[in-house]
């Protein structure tokens, strides 16, 4: 390296040095058994007090031909759903329904549209886009299957607005037949958790690969320990905040009085 | 400079918020007034979840009437029995309060009990607030015609109410049954709607008590101290809601603030500055009605559930 062309902060040499990894793992004999290899450029995603979201690059090789569906799905959590009607002239919430095991982030991108390579019955099969996430509510009484799915794409629009679920398919870019990648953009109000990220190989219609690898968001720095502090030591920490408050009140008016 | 907000869970720029500790703190030193009334709805606006706004805004509270009512116990204008009657029934209020917030959010109607509590407090508070300053206004356009005799306060029923106790510092023998009650609802007011409960305390202290307007706003911001405390606590506590950075940076911004806002009331007649505060607070008002009042862009709308019941 010259003088003249320094690395930015390391980055360009991990991913250089990952490729390098699927490369040999896609070229070796025991590549035979494993059609599909993906890697992530970070498998955490840590959340500081600076933290304006941030992007993550899926890498992977096959071992013949076939297009690729990557899904990125973050950690599931029951939500409610609700509807508001107006009441005298006031919006109020009236109806609602709770879904259970909604991730908080869903994204999926391929490399030409899904629809060229795969059939209907094998994506909702496979769970694959945001028509056949599967997103069920935990009791559905007497709802009728329209109103159910009213519910449930108003849950897709509400996380589409938020930016947690990708608003269209994204794209996964193939370097020669056998290298691809993808982007996955996660923005600053990602819920921290277990986040699964998945590449189904599709061949005539069909899923002939898949492999899933692990990613952490989680809070770090100052952030991460007052949230935990929060939540764990919840009497401490308010008494923590009214001590905080009194001191500063005082310090304020002491400061001020002699200005 | 952009802030993740541990608690709000949210990334938001640093000078938006000062600014904004900035502007609230101004008004409440031209004022006198806290500022919560302005200050949640600000911090819903910019997306802060609003049980997260009420709850920081408590916090925030306890150190701005720390360091107001040091100036008034100084000048000795603090009737700390009144207060701690006042306290009494304002624990009672807060506790209650937090409660019915936590009830109200698992229901999914917090949101809208806090805009409706807005709304009504404001818009009252405002209409009496500009009648009198109006009148004021008059009577000072028509001369001394303000020196016609009153009596001190008037009797009604409230004074056959039992339990009759002295309270020497404002000259006053009443029922200790009004301090509490009068303390509960600020209580309420502050676990609630977020706000310290000041521009509600104050005219119910002069008009329904008959304190003397000298130990008014020492008294109600000594018994504020302790409501917006005891909300802290609980909505730290039972609900998780108190951001302790945010509450830092609205106190900087808004310490300073205050400064200039001083200030700036010494150049303002009292009754126009009521005047002008009355408008402030009528536009607060009016805006959140339209909120709720107007069609919805989505008629659905989305809770986590890990957010709500932990």
């Amino acid at each position: 390296m010259g003088a003249g062309h320094p690395l930015p902060d390391g980055r360009v040499g991990r991913y250089v040095a990952l490729w390098i990894g699927i490369v040999l793992a896609a070229a070796s004999s025991n590549a035979r058994a494993q059609e599909l290899v993906v890697d992530l450029s970070s498998h955490l995603i840590a959340i500081s007090t600076a933290f304006t979201g941030t992007d993550v690059v899926l890498f992977g090789a096959l071992d013949g031909p076939g297009d690729v569906v990557v899904i990125v799905r973050g950690p599931e959590d029951e939500v409610v759903v609700r509807r508001m009607v107006p009441a005298a002239g006031i919006w109020v919430n009236a109806e609602s329904m709770v879904f259970g095991d909604v991730p908080g982030f869903y994204g999926v991108a391929s490399n030409r549209p899904i629809e060229n390579f795969a059939d209907d019955p094998v994506l909702e099969r496979q769970g694959v886009g945001l028509d056949y996430l599967r997103l069920y509510p935990i009791d559905p009484g007497d709802a009728t299957d329209e109103e159910i799915d009213s519910f449930r794409r108003a849950l897709i629009r509400d996380r589409q607005r938020e930016g947690l679920y990708g608003a269209d398919i994204g794209q996964v870019l193939f370097l020669g037949d056998r290298l691809f990648r993808t982007h996955v953009h996660f923005p600053a109000n990602i819920p921290t958790g277990q986040y699964t990220v998945s590449a189904l190989l599709f061949r005539d219609g069909q899923v002939a690969a898949a492999q899933t690898t692990p990613l952490i968001v989680s809070k770090i720095g100052p952030a991460a320990e007052i949230f935990a502090f929060a939540h764990n030591s919840a009497a401490a920490y308010g008494l923590l905040a009214i001590a905080i408050a009194i001191f500063s009140g005082w310090l304020a008016a002491v400061v001020f009085r002699r200005g | 400079m952009q802030v993740y907000l541990p608690i709000a869970e949210m990334t938001v720029p640093a000078l938006l918020i000062l600014g904004m500790g900035g502007l609230v703190g101004f008004l409440s030193g031209m004022f006198g007034v806290g500022g919560g009334f302005l200050m949640t709805p600000l911090l819903i606006f910019i997306g802060v979840p609003p049980p997260v706004a009420v709850g920081t805004q408590a916090n925030q509270l306890v150190a701005a009437s720390v360091s107001g009512v040091l100036a008034h116990w100084r000048r000795g204008n603090v009737d700390v029995k009144m207060g701690l009657v006042m306290l009494t029934g304002s624990a009672v209020g807060t506790i209650i309060g937090v409660w019915l917030f936590g009830v109200l959010q698992r229901l999914g109607q917090i949101d809208l009990v806090i805009a409706l509590s807005y709304v009504v407090f404001l818009t009252t508070i405002a209409v009496l607030m500009l009648i009198e300053s109006l009148r004021a206004m008059l009577r000072g356009r028509n001369g001394a015609a303000a020196s016609r005799r009153t009596k001190l306060h008037h009797h009604n029923w409230l004074h056959g109410l039992p339990f009759k106790t002295r309270f020497p510092k404002s000259r006053l023998y009443v029922s200790a049954l009004l301090p509490l009650g009068i303390g509960a609802l600020g209580g309420l007011l502050v676990a609630i709607m977020g706000i310290g409960g000041g521009f509600f305390l104050v005219p119910m202290m002069i008009y329904l008590l008959g304190m003397p307007a000298s130990s008014v706003a020492g008294t109600s911001l000594f018994q504020i101290i302790f409501s917006t405390a005891i909300a802290t606590f609980l909505h730290a506590y039972q609900n998780h809601t108190v951001d302790v950075l945010l509450a830092l940076i609205l106190l900087a911004g808004g310490v300073i603030g205050a400064q200039f806002g001083t200030r700036a009331a010494s150049s303002l007649k009292a009754e126009h500055a009521r005047f002008l505060l009355g408008l402030m607070v009528l536009a607060v008002g009016i805006r959140l009605a339209w909120d709720l009042f107007t069609p919805p862009v989505d008629p659905f709308n989305v809770t986590v559930m890990s957010e709500v019941m932990r």
